[in-house]
């Protein structure tokens, strides 16, 4: 058995995941990252996508989340996440209709108070999407 | 001496009693476990968001320019509470006690002068403090925890917040709410939220000074920014859980004690009436008797 990171996953309501983990990929504020033992102690935060858990060099876990915040240290990666669905869960019509009301609603807003809201809610639906297709 | 048709009455008046009461301590006993479960599921994530929020707060410990939510804005004049409660009664002291606290906290700030604001969560702190603080509550939130406590409500109560801290309405908020031990033991607790309280800096900061520095990114700041009203987010949504598996706790006792205070209640009034029913089946036997005597 490989070297291994202590992954876990939680949501406000509860903890959603606790292994130990070959790799994790996280989809953070500024671009996808991946965690391997040993990496560098770093707070990152997280935007709306998947998390893709390796093991054995191959994707065991795709999880969706609405975006939220990592702790990684040499041993330990913990994700903090607004929502979190496995990716074989969503709803493809769902997220569709999702993205569909959250484009709308973002025009409504553009301009006002109400944008940045707005936008991260677009932003969310769009990583739904695509997520959904990734299946 | 009491009539007997009165006694029976009174003693079925009261066995109709013990049965609503035993019926909403079961009721109770059932929200209880689920309120538990949720509170306790819960822990993980406001336990390691305060981790993070901590470390972070620590490397701008006392550094100039950190946002106003962890430091403050330099003023305490104007102080923000949000009272959390339940929504109903018939709970023995749970929600007494949350206001109690909160008046003495209010009386306290304004004899120093400061302003007080009230925010409720839940109805019936609301109704024991509108008589001496009704002007000072500027909302109220109902039915929040009807389906046990959602992270939602708890998201839209931090904006309208943080709206206030940042519109200069409120300097310093602190929550009330009812931490809860056990179905026996509850305790009222003052929680200062913002700004972050300097004292869980301290505890977080003493426990990862041996992990060393974190890198962030993309930076401290904007990390912190995000971080900030999450945690308030998450703070207040603990606080709804804690409080609503307090106050089943507390319903769940006080149910338990009527129940058993009717129970007591119907064996000496059956005493009375058998002792009633007695001594009349007596003086009507007398009766007889001396009158077959007379004959």
């Amino acid at each position: 058995m490989a070297e291994t990171v202590e992954f876990e996953l939680v949501s406000p309501a509860e903890l959603l995941l606790s292994e130990k983990v070959e790799m994790v990929v996280v989809p953070g504020g500024e671009g996808d990252f991946g965690v391997l033992p040993g990496h560098t102690d770093m707070i990152s935060t997280v935007r709306a996508g998947q998390i893709d858990i390796h093991d054995g060099g191959k994707v065991t876990k795709s999880i969706f989340v609405e975006g939220g915040f990592a702790e990684v240290t040499s041993e330990r990666c913990t994700v903090l996440a607004v929502s979190a669905t496995p990716v074989a869960d969503l709803d493809a019509n769902a997220a569709a209709q999702r993205l569909e009301a959250a484009t709308e609603a973002y025009k409504a807003a553009e301009g006002s108070d109400d944008e940045p809201k707005a936008k991260g809610e677009l932003d969310i639906a769009e990583a739904m999407v695509v997520a959904t297709k990734s299946n | 001496m009491a009539n007997l048709k009165d006694l029976k009455i009174r003693i079925d008046s009261v066995k109709s009693t013990q049965k609503i009461t035993s019926a909403m301590k079961m009721v109770a006993a059932a929200k209880l476990r689920k309120a538990q479960l949720s509170a306790e599921a819960a822990r993980p994530y406001a336990e390691r968001m305060e981790r993070m929020a901590g470390s972070m707060a620590r490397s701008f410990d006392g550094v100039d320019g950190a946002p106003a939510l962890l430091a403050g804005n330099g003023s305490d004049q104007n102080q923000l509470f949000v009272v959390i409660t339940g929504d109903r009664g018939l709970c023995g002291g749970f929600n007494g006690n949350v206001a109690r606290e909160t008046r003495r906290q209010i009386r306290t700030l304004q004899g120093e002068g400061k302003n007080c604001k009230i925010i409720c969560l839940g109805r019936k702190g609301r109704d024991a403090l509108k008589s001496e603080f009704g002007d000072m509550i500027v909302d109220t939130y109902e039915d929040l925890t009807r389906n046990g406590a959602q992270y939602d409500d708890a998201e839209k109560i931090t904006d309208r917040i943080i709206g206030m801290f940042n519109n200069g309405e409120a300097d310093v908020c602190t929550m009330v709410y009812t931490r809860f031990q056990s179905a026996m033991t509850q305790f009222v607790t003052p929680l200062q939220v913002i700004p972050f309280p300097t004292s869980s800096i301290k505890e977080v900061g003493a426990e990862t000074a041996a992990g060393g520095l974190y890198e962030y990114e993309p930076s401290d700041d904007e990390i912190l920014n995000d971080l900030l009203p999450r945690n308030l987010a998450v703070q207040f949504f603990r606080g709804l859980l804690e409080s609503n598996a307090s106050e089943h706790g507390s319903r769940m006792t006080a149910m338990d004690n009527a129940t058993r205070n009717a129970g007591d209640m119907i064996d000496s009034l059956s005493l009375v009436y058998n002792r009633t029913r007695q001594a009349n089946i007596t003086s009507e036997l007398i009766e007889i008797i001396s009158g077959a005597e007379a004959v």
